[in-house]
C-alpha cells in the first residue's frame, strides 16, 4: 500500500463528496426555504445525465450536452414546482414523500418510455482526457480532478450567491420568515420556483459529469439520492455549509472505508472470510457514520433553525 | 352506538370481498387469484404494522422494509438449516414449524427495534424518517453483501414450512392462516387504539409537551408502539417469505419502505382498514395495469399523485369522509 494509492482513493473520496455536494445542496436549499422534502431530486439528476448524453450524441459535443442538463433539469424542476411542488408546501412531511415518491415512478418509467431500457454512454470530452502524475509515483484522471474543481467552484459560487446578492438575501429571509418577507412585497411564488430551478439545475450538472464516468440509466438517482440525504442528514437539513462538509465526509468515508476496511479484517480473519466481511462492514460504515452523528446530534452537525 | 358510519359499512364490505373472493375462487380452480389475496392480505398486514407507528403514533418510518426483511430472512433461514439438517448458532435446532418461526420473527424484529427505536426516537420529523431510512439501509447492504444466505441473489425455501394439522402447500389453506393472522392484527391494533395507551399514543402525536405536562413521558410510549409496530411487520415478512418460497434483499430495500407507506396513505392512515383498502387497490392496480402495459408504474405514479393531491384522507376518506378524530 503506496501513499501514491492512498492519493488516490483520497482524491477519489474527494471527487465522490463532490458529487454529492452537488446534489445534497439543491435538496438542502429547498428543504431549507421551502420545507419541502424532494424526494424526486435524484429524478432530476437522471434527466441532466439523460439530456447530455442525448444531445452531445446528436450534436458530438460534450459541452453543448452539458449546457442541456442545466437546461433541462432546471426546466423540469421548475415545472415540478409550479404544476405540484407548490401544492404541497403546507402539507406534512409525509404527504410530500408520497407525491414525490409517486413523481420517482412518473419520470423513470416516462425516461424508460422515451430512451429505452438500454443505459446511455458520454465520452469523456476531449480536452479533459488523459491523466495528470501524483506525488508518490501514482497518476490520476484528469477528468475526475476537474469534476474536483468544478465542485469547488459551485460551492463557491453558492456561498456568494447566498450572502452577496439579492436573491441570496431574499432566499436567506425566506428560510427565517416567510410570512415578513412575502409581506414586504417579495415574490414569494417566484422566489420558491427560482430556488426549486436552482437545486434542479445543481442535480443535473452533478448527473451530466457523472454520467461520463458510469453509464447513463434509469434508476442512477436513487442511489445518490439516498446518498445526498445521508449528507444532508449528517450535515443538518438546510445548511449549505453542513451539506459541504457532510458530503466531502461521506464521499471520504465511503471511498476509504471500501479501500481499507478489507485490509483491517484480514489482519484479524483468515482472507477468505476477510474480503466478505470487510466490503459488509465497507458498505455499511456510512450509515453507521450517520446513526451516530444523530444519535449524538439529533439535528446534524449545523443544525439551522428549520 | 345507533346507526352504522359509512367506513364501517366499508369496512364491512371490504372484508367480505376479502373472504369470499378467494372462496369463489377456489370453487372455480382459479388458484392464481388465491395467491394474489394472500398477497394482498400479508402486504395489508405489513402496511397495519406500520400504521400503528405511522398511524397511530405520527411516526414516519422510512425503514420497515428492514422488519419486514428481516422477518423473511427468519423464515428463510430457519427453513434452510432445516433442509440440510444443520443446527443453527448455538446448537439451537433449526424448524419448519411456521407458529416457532413467527415467535422467532417477532421476537428478533422487536429486539431489532428497540435499540433503532431508542436512538431514532432521539430525533423528530425528517431526521427521524432519515435515520430510520439509515438503518434499514445498513441492515440491507449487509443482506447484500453477505454470501452466506444468497447475497444480492436472495434466498430459495424448498418447500412451504408448515402449520399444524394444514396442508400449506395448497393455496386456500395458506390463505387462510395468513388470513386469520390478518384478523388478529387488525384486532390487536383497534384493542391498542382504543386503549389507554392508544391514548396516550394519540396525545403524543398530537402533542408532546401536554402529553408530558401530564406526567406521561412520550419517549416511552412511542418506543412501545415503534417496537409493536416492527414486530406485526416482522411476521408480514415470514409470510411474505412462505407465500413467494423466496427471500431477497429486496424485501428489505428503500422502495419496499416506500411502498408499505403509500399503501397506508393510499387506503387512508390511522384508519383500521386503511392499510386493507391500500393493498388491495395496490395489487389489483399493479396486476390489472401490468396486464395492460409494461409502464404500469407511470400510470401508478400519476394515480398515487392523484390520492396525494385530490384524496386527502386516501381512499378510505373518500368513501367515509373525514376522520373525526385527527
Amino acid at each position: 500500500m503506496t501513499a501514491a494509492l492512498i492519493i488516490e482513493q483520497l482524491l477519489n473520496g474527494l471527487q465522490l463528496g463532490v458529487m454529492l455536494f452537488l446534489i445534497a445542496a439543491g435538496l438542502t436549499l429547498i428543504f431549507g426555504v421551502m420545507g419541502f422534502i424532494n424526494l424526486a431530486h435524484g429524478s432530476l439528476y437522471m434527466i441532466g445525465a439523460f439530456a447530455c448524453a442525448a444531445i452531445a450524441a446528436a450534436t458530438g459535443s460534450f459541452w453543448i450536452g452539458l449546457a442541456a442538463s442545466l437546461v433541462a433539469a432546471a426546466a423540469a424542476g421548475a415545472l415540478m414546482e409550479v404544476a405540484i411542488v407548490r401544492r404541497l408546501y403546507e402539507r406534512d412531511h409525509l404527504d410530500q414523500v408520497l407525491a414525490t415518491f409517486a413523481l420517482i415512478l412518473i419520470l423513470s418509467e416516462g425516461t424508460r418510455w422515451l430512451f429505452g431500457s438500454f443505459p446511455l454512454y458520454l465520452d469523456i470530452p476531449p480536452l479533459l482526457q488523459g491523466a495528470v502524475p501524483l506525488p508518490g509515483g501514482g497518476q490520476y484522471q484528469l477528468y475526475r480532478l476537474a469534476i474536483i474543481g468544478v465542485g469547488i467552484l459551485v460551492a463557491i459560487g453558492l456561498y456568494l450567491l447566498i450572502s452577496r446578492t439579492r436573491l441570496g438575501m431574499r432566499i436567506r429571509a425566506g428560510e427565517t420568515d416567510r410570512e415578513m418577507i412575502a409581506a414586504l412585497g417579495v415574490d414569494i411564488r417566484t422566489l420558491y420556483t427560482v430556488v426549486f430551478a436552482l437545486g434542479a439545475a445543481l442535480a443535473g450538472l452533478a448527473g451530466a459529469m457523472v454520467g461520463a464516468l458510469q453509464s447513463v440509466q434509469v434508476g442512477m438517482g436513487e442511489p445518490a439520492l439516498i446518498l445526498a440525504f445521508v449528507v444532508i442528514v449528517i450535515g443538518g437539513i438546510g445548511s449549505i455549509k453542513g451539506a459541504l462538509v457532510g458530503a466531502i465526509l461521506v464521499g471520504v468515508v465511503d471511498t476509504m472505508g471500501r479501500f481499507l476496511l478489507p485490509k483491517l479484517v484480514a489482519l484479524a480473519l483468515p482472507a477468505s472470510q476477510a474480503t466478505m466481511v470487510g466490503a459488509a462492514l465497507a458498505s455499511m460504515l456510512i450509515y453507521v457514520v450517520m446513526a451516530l452523528i444523530l444519535a449524538f446530534r439529533p439535528r446534524g452537525l449545523f443544525a439551522g433553525q428549520g | 352506538m345507533a346507526a352504522l358510519s359509512r367506513e364501517t359499512i366499508a369496512n364491512g364490505v371490504l372484508a367480505l370481498l376479502l373472504l369470499v373472493v378467494p372462496l369463489l375462487a377456489a370453487a372455480s380452480g382459479e388458484t392464481f387469484y388465491i395467491t394474489l389475496a394472500t398477497r394482498i392480505v400479508i402486504l395489508a398486514l405489513a402496511a397495519l404494522g406500520l400504521n400503528i407507528a405511522l398511524g397511530l403514533g405520527g411516526l414516519v418510518s422510512f425503514g420497515h422494509a428492514a422488519f419486514f426483511g428481516l422477518g423473511g430472512y427468519v423464515a428463510g433461514i430457519l427453513a434452510t438449516h432445516a433442509f440440510n439438517g444443520e443446527a443453527l448458532l448455538f446448537g439451537l435446532p433449526a424448524t419448519t414449524s411456521m407458529p416457532v418461526i413467527w415467535l422467532v420473527a417477532v421476537l428478533l424484529c422487536g429486539l431489532v427495534a428497540l435499540p433503532i427505536g431508542a436512538i431514532s426516537l432521539r430525533t423528530s420529523g425528517v431526521y427521524f424518517i432519515m435515520i430510520t431510512l439509515a438503518f434499514a439501509q445498513m441492515i440491507y447492504y449487509f443482506a447484500v453483501s453477505w454470501p452466506d444466505y444468497g447475497g444480492e441473489d436472495g434466498l430459495s425455501l424448498y418447500v412451504r414450512n408448515t402449520f399444524p394439522g394444514v396442508n400449506t402447500a395448497q393455496p386456500l389453506p395458506y390463505f387462510l392462516i395468513c388470513l386469520a393472522v390478518l384478523a388478529a392484527a387488525a384486532c390487536l391494533f383497534w384493542l391498542l387504539r382504543g386503549s389507554r395507551f392508544g391514548a396516550a399514543l394519540e396525545a403524543a402525536r398530537q402533542n408532546t409537551t401536554r402529553l408530558s405536562a401530564v406526567g406521561i413521558a412520550p419517549f416511552r410510549i412511542k418506543l412501545v408502539a415503534f417496537v409493536i409496530s416492527a414486530m406485526v411487520t416482522g411476521l408480514a415478512g415470514a409470510l411474505f417469505a412462505d407465500l413467494n418460497r423466496f427471500v431477497s434483499p429486496s424485501m428489505l430495500s428503500w422502495q419496499m419502505s416506500g411502498e408499505l407507506i403509500v399503501l397506508i396513505i393510499l387506503g387512508g392512515k390511522g384508519r383500521l382498514f386503511g392499510p386493507i383498502a391500500g393493498a388491495m387497490v395496490y395489487v389489483l392496480f399493479e396486476y390489472a395495469l401490468g396486464g395492460i402495459t409494461e409502464r404500469w408504474q407511470f400510470f401508478l405514479g400519476l394515480v398515487l399523485l392523484g390520492v396525494v393531491l385530490f384524496a386527502r384522507g386516501g381512499l378510505l376518506g373518500l368513501v367515509a369522509g373525514r376522520a373525526r378524530h385527527g
